[in-house]
This record gives structure tokens, C-alpha cells and sequence, in this order.
């Protein structure tokens, strides 16, 4: 009797969350039967159920002829250069957290970390407002190197499809760095009084004790964040790719995200890009799983 | 005190370590020191800037602000652009429109993350490890933009304000942060307060929503930032203007800011008040000033509840 109760109990208390269920299973789950569209041949005001099931023709069709291919290369390139960097600097948020905390003016350190945090909380749209006022031809920028008598034409940094993953990277940095060291932080702040203690009474220098102390005790958390990283690498995003996006740096600009984008909104191949979308998020799926599989190989828990 | 409990510092008594000591400061110590300092101070500068200076060039007088001559201060300054910019049509709906979601979607959200951080934390839930799992793969997974795109199509939520708000009801990421919360609150003021007769709804709202206060703060303030930056819906879902968010609106001001000038300088023109050069609106000057109106709200909350991000994100890390 009594066991009999609580189960209706815990079903009961499943039904409570059941809305919020199904709401998930419509905006999250329910649009993986969208990739149907790729083995369709889908033209917008056609409905699907009158469109020609084509098989695999279009994932054919991705690699059927080499300009295809070199497109298709290239935005693979653009997301791995961009990404790939975002890797390569990944420590950065530690070394931000390390020396922030070094900082032994109270004043300062809130200052600084108030001011940098704050970048984090803007949309990409006033992102690239601002760096159109700063660096356009007649931003500020310019404006000042002109007056200075630096320059006579204006240095046209957004219309430039040189050096665009390295410019991407300096405006995610410039976003989320600041930000992103919050965890680390929180980490230091984890660490235990004692192994300061005994390390200063060993004669430790001040590097010494970031170099044996607050180092390893971070390794863990960037650890998690790095295999996160790395999970994630083909979602870039489509937000600040679409809005720095210009013909001038169209081609080292285009991510995976924006590439399906633009493919489908721009030029109406649906099917085509829907075909891009579910290779990419299987990858990412798999890359997810290898990752974790990897964290609990090396450390023993996984990420996920 | 307060310092150790946002996080926002090491801790006090390491400080104190230091001066006890007496650590001997060597000459690379300074060094150091001295680069650290200097390297801060440029990228909070680097960081500041940006809104500073827009701040200045929208208060300035727009022929100076034009060849860009405001680096500094402000020069002539004036409130034209302000005024000005109101008057474009459809600005004063997007605003609506970007206000609106920001309150529903974020009363909404923060509504049901407490609710289901609550359920998640409760140990008898059928199947609740399944449905933990169900909710929390989403943050990793989707089925990328564009079937997301014709599934929002074929539910006929293109064109609709609640394409801005059921998506984003249920959050993974603020219902481990309320989940994280809830678990660390003693077990016993759930089990005095069913012993007492309360049924779950009455423990949820008499007992775990006084207490997940600080929590649902930031889950409120992240939510809000959420709703009121986002841009992509709009680009995807929404043809009608008078769904237009704030974000889409300036987005297109500056792809289109030069015939956005012409037209309210003809406007203008017709009023009794000619336009000097100083207060004649540029596509530059419009540009800066929509952006300034759209940043405006987080520039103002931001320094208030900055703490409560910061709180926020490290409880959250404990298990996230």
C-alpha cells in the first residue's frame, strides 16, 4: 500500500515538470526530424510531401565537382583557423586570473574586473557597432591616426579579408576574456591557505608560488573548459560571423554556421544545407563523446 | 568579508600572510609587477573606450564628430541626436517590442528554472535521471539552424512574438544553476514542511523560492541580458516591422544609416528650426546614437548586479 502510494507520488511529481517536457522535446528534439529535408529535394513553396525523395544526392553533391569542394574546404579551413586559434590562446582566462588575484590593491582589481566583465553582456550587433565606430574609415580610430598625421587613407580594417580570423579572435577575446576568468577565480579562491603557508616558508618567489601552487591547482578547471572547447569546435556560431560579414571578407569569414546560413536564407537551398547542418551536428556529437571518453580515461570523470 | 563571498578577491588573510612575512620583493618581483599593472590598465582601457567614446561623439557636435575629431571630450555638445532619433518611425515599437520580451521571456524563464531546478533536486521523481539527462543534452546538441528554422516555420511561430518566448522557457544551464542551489540547502526544511502537510507546490513557493532568492537573481539578470541583446530570432523568424527587436533594428541603421540621416535631415527641414551644422544628423550620427539607446539598459543594470553574476557563475561552477 504505502509503496504503492509513493510511486504514484513520484509519477505524479513527473507530470508537474511534463509541460516543461514537452516544450523541450518541441523546440529542441523535434527539429532533428528536420534533417529529413536533406534527403528531399526541397524547394520553399513546394511542401515536402510533394517534394522527390533524392536519397543521398546532396551530401553527393557537397563533393561533386571541385569547385564545391574548395568552397566547402574553405569554410572547414575559416572554422578550424578561428577556432583553433580560440585553442591555442585558451590559457589566456588563466593567466588573466592568476595576475588579477596577484594584484594586491583592492580598488584596482575590482576595477579592472568590473570593466572587463562588462563587454561580456553586449550583444554581438553593438559589438560590431562599435568596432564600425571605432575602425571604419571615419571612426575614431582612423580619425585620430589622421589628425596625428600617421596616415593619409584611411587603414580599412573591416573591409579587409586579410587577417579576419586573427581580428575575430581579438573580438572574442576582447568579449569574453574578462569573463571567462571568473571560473579560474573562483578556483583560486578554492585553494587551500596552507600550500601558500608552506611554500612561503620554503622561500618561494612570488612566480615560484604561481609556477608550483596556483598552477596545478588550476589544471582541472581548464582542463574541463579546454575538452568543453574542443567539443564545441565546429560551433562558432552564426551572430558575429553574420554581422562582420561584408563582400570583402566574405571568403575567410564564412564559418560552418554562417556558411549554412547564407546557403539556405541566401541562396534557397534548403536541402543542400540541411544536409551540411546534420553532418556537422553528428560530428560535433561525436566529437562531445570522444572528448568525454577521453576526460574519464585521463582523469577519470567525464565532462558531460 | 563581502569580498570572499563574491569571489571578486583573494582571500583577506593571504594578504595579511604577505605583510607578516615580510616576503622579500626582489627586483624581477616589481618588474613584474609594474607589467601586470600596466597590462591591466590597457585592456580595461581597451574595454572602456569603446562605450566612452561613443558616448562623447553622440553629445558632440556632428559636423566635428564627422571628421572625427572627437577622441577625448566632447565638443559642442548638444542633445539633437537624441531627439532626433526618436522621431524615426519604428524605433519607439522596437522598443516595445525588445521590452516586451525582455519581461515576459524573463518572468517566464525564471519561473520555470526555479520550478524544475526544484523538481530535479527532489530524489523520488520518476524517471528523473532520464529527464535530467533529457534536459541537459540540449545544452551540447541541436539540430542545427535550419531545421530549427522550418520546424519554428512549421508551427507557425514565424511572425509570432511567442517564436521570442517558448523557446527560451526551458534553460539548462540556469536549471543546474538552481538545481546546484537547492541541493545545498538543508534537506530538513523540505521534510519538516511535508511533515507539517505541505504538498510540493506549497514547499516549492513557501519554502524554496524565499530562500533561492540570490539564485534566482541571476538567473533573472542573465535571462533579461538574454532576451534583450538577442538578435538571431528576429533575423530568422521575423518579416513583419512591428516584431522587430532593438538589436535587428540597429543592425539595419548601420548597414543603412546614410539614408536614415537624409531622412531626418529633410524632416527637420521642414520645422521652423533649421539644422545647424552641429546638430545636422549624419548616417554617423544616428549610427552612434541608436547603439548608445540599445546599450543604455545594460550599461546602467551592469554595475548593480554585477555581483550577483559573479556569485551567480561560481555556484554554478561547483557542478556545471
Amino acid at each position: 500500500m504505502r509503496s504503492h502510494s509513493m510511486k504514484s507520488n513520484s509519477i505524479r511529481k513527473f507530470l508537474y515538470i511534463s509541460p516543461f517536457m514537452v516544450l523541450l522535446a518541441v523546440f529542441a528534439y523535434y527539429p532533428l526530424y528536420g534533417w529529413v529535408y536533406a534527403f528531399f529535394d526541397y524547394t520553399p513553396p513546394i511542401p515536402l510531401s510533394q517534394s522527390p525523395f533524392v536519397g543521398l544526392k546532396w551530401f553527393h553533391s557537397l563533393i561533386e565537382n571541385q569547385v564545391k569542394i574548395d568552397q566547402l574546404l574553405q569554410v572547414i579551413k575559416n572554422t578550424f583557423g578561428i577556432s583553433g586559434l580560440s585553442i591555442l590562446f585558451s590559457w589566456l582566462p588563466m593567466i588573466f586570473a592568476i595576475f588579477l588575484t596577484e594584484i594586491k590593491a583592492v580598488r584596482f582589481r575590482k576595477f579592472i574586473q568590473t570593466v572587463t566583465t562588462l563587454p561580456n553582456f553586449i550583444s554581438w550587433v553593438l559589438v560590431y557597432s562599435l568596432a564600425f565606430s571605432m575602425f571604419s574609415s571615419e571612426g575614431v580610430v582612423n580619425g585620430f591616426l589622421h589628425q596625428m598625421g600617421f596616415i593619409d587613407s584611411p587603414v580599412l580594417l573591416l573591409q579587409s579579408s586579410e587577417h579576419v580570423w586573427v581580428t575575430m579572435w581579438v573580438w572574442i577575446t576582447w568579449k569574453t576574456l574578462g569573463w571567462s576568468a571568473i571560473l579560474y577565480i573562483a578556483a583560486i579562491m578554492g585553494i587551500d591557505e596552507s600550500l601558500y603557508e608552506a611554500a612561503y616558508v620554503d622561500g618561494a618567489t612570488r612566480m615560484q608560488v604561481i609556477r608550483h601552487v596556483v598552477l596545478p591547482s588550476m589544471l582541472p578547471t581548464y582542463f574541463v573548459l579546454l575538452m568543453l572547447q574542443i567539443a564545441s569546435f565546429l560551433n562558432n556560431g552564426l551572430e558575429q560571423y553574420f554581422v562582420f560579414q561584408n563582400a570583402f571578407n566574405k571568403d575567410t569569414i564564412q564559418v560552418l554556421d554562417l556558411y549554412v546560413y547564407n546557403l539556405a536564407m541566401g541562396g534557397g537551398s534548403y536541402s543542400v544545407s540541411v544536409a551540411i547542418s546534420m553532418l556537422k551536428s553528428i560530428i560535433s556529437v561525436v566529437l562531445l563523446f570522444s572528448v568525454n571518453g577521453l576526460s574519464k580515461l585521463l582523469r577519470g570523470e567525464g565532462i558531460v | 568579508m563581502s569580498d570572499n563571498q563574491t569571489g571578486l578577491s583573494p582571500n583577506s588573510r593571504d594578504i595579511d600572510f604577505n605583510k607578516k612575512m615580510k616576503m622579500q620583493v626582489s627586483t624581477a618581483d616589481k618588474l613584474i609587477s609594474i607589467t601586470v599593472y600596466i597590462l591591466f590598465s590597457l585592456f580595461a582601457f581597451v574595454c572602456v573606450y569603446p562605450f566612452y567614446s561613443i558616448i562623447i561623439n553622440t553629445i558632440s557636435a556632428n559636423d566635428l564628430s564627422a571628421k572625427g575629431e572627437i577622441i577625448f571630450w566632447p565638443k559642442g555638445i548638444h542633445f539633437q541626436n537624441y531627439i532626433d532619433v526618436f522621431k524615426i518611425p519604428g524605433l519607439g515599437n522596437a522598443f516595445v517590442v525588445s521590452l516586451a520580451r525582455t519581461v515576459i521571456g524573463t518572468l517566464l524563464t525564471v519561473g520555470a528554472s526555479a520550478f524544475l531546478g526544484f523538481m530535479f533536486a527532489q530524489e523520488d521523481m520518476w524517471g528523473k535521471k532520464f529527464w535530467y539527462r533529457f534536459t541537459i543534452i540540449t545544452m551540447f546538441f541541436n539540430a542545427g539552424i535550419i531545421p530549427w528554422y522550418l520546424t519554428m516555420r512549421s508551427l507557425h511561430l514565424t511572425d509570432n512574438f511567442l517564436a521570442y518566448i517558448l523557446p527560451s522557457i526551458v534553460a539548462p544551464f540556469f536549471i543546474i544553476l538552481v538545481k546546484t542551489f537547492v541541493e545545498a540547502t538543508p534537506k530538513e526544511l523540505q521534510q519538516a514542511a511535508a511533515i507539517d502537510g505541505a504538498g510540493i507546490f506549497t514547499i516549492f513557493y513557501k519554502v524554496i523560492l524565499p530562500i533561492s532568492k540570490p539564485i534566482l537573481a541571476t538567473v533573472a539578470i542573465f535571462s533579461a541580458v538574454n532576451q534583450w541583446n538577442s538578435f538571431q530570432d528576429t533575423l530568422l523568424l521575423v518579416t513583419d516591422s512591428k516584431l522587430y527587436s532593438l538589436q535587428f533594428i540597429l543592425y539595419n541603421y548601420i548597414n543603412q544609416a546614410s539614408s536614415l540621416s537624409t531622412m531626418v535631415n529633410l524632416q527637420n527641414a521642414g520645422s521652423t528650426a533649421m539644422a545647424t551644422l552641429a546638430t545636422k544628423q549624419t548616417s554617423t550620427s544616428i549610427r552612434m546614437t541608436v547603439t548608445i539607446i540599445v546599450v543604455a539598459p545594460i550599461l546602467l543594470v551592469y554595475p548593480i548586479f554585477q555581483r550577483f553574476f559573479v556569485k551567480g557563475i561560481i555556484i554554478g561552477a561547483v557542478k556545471g
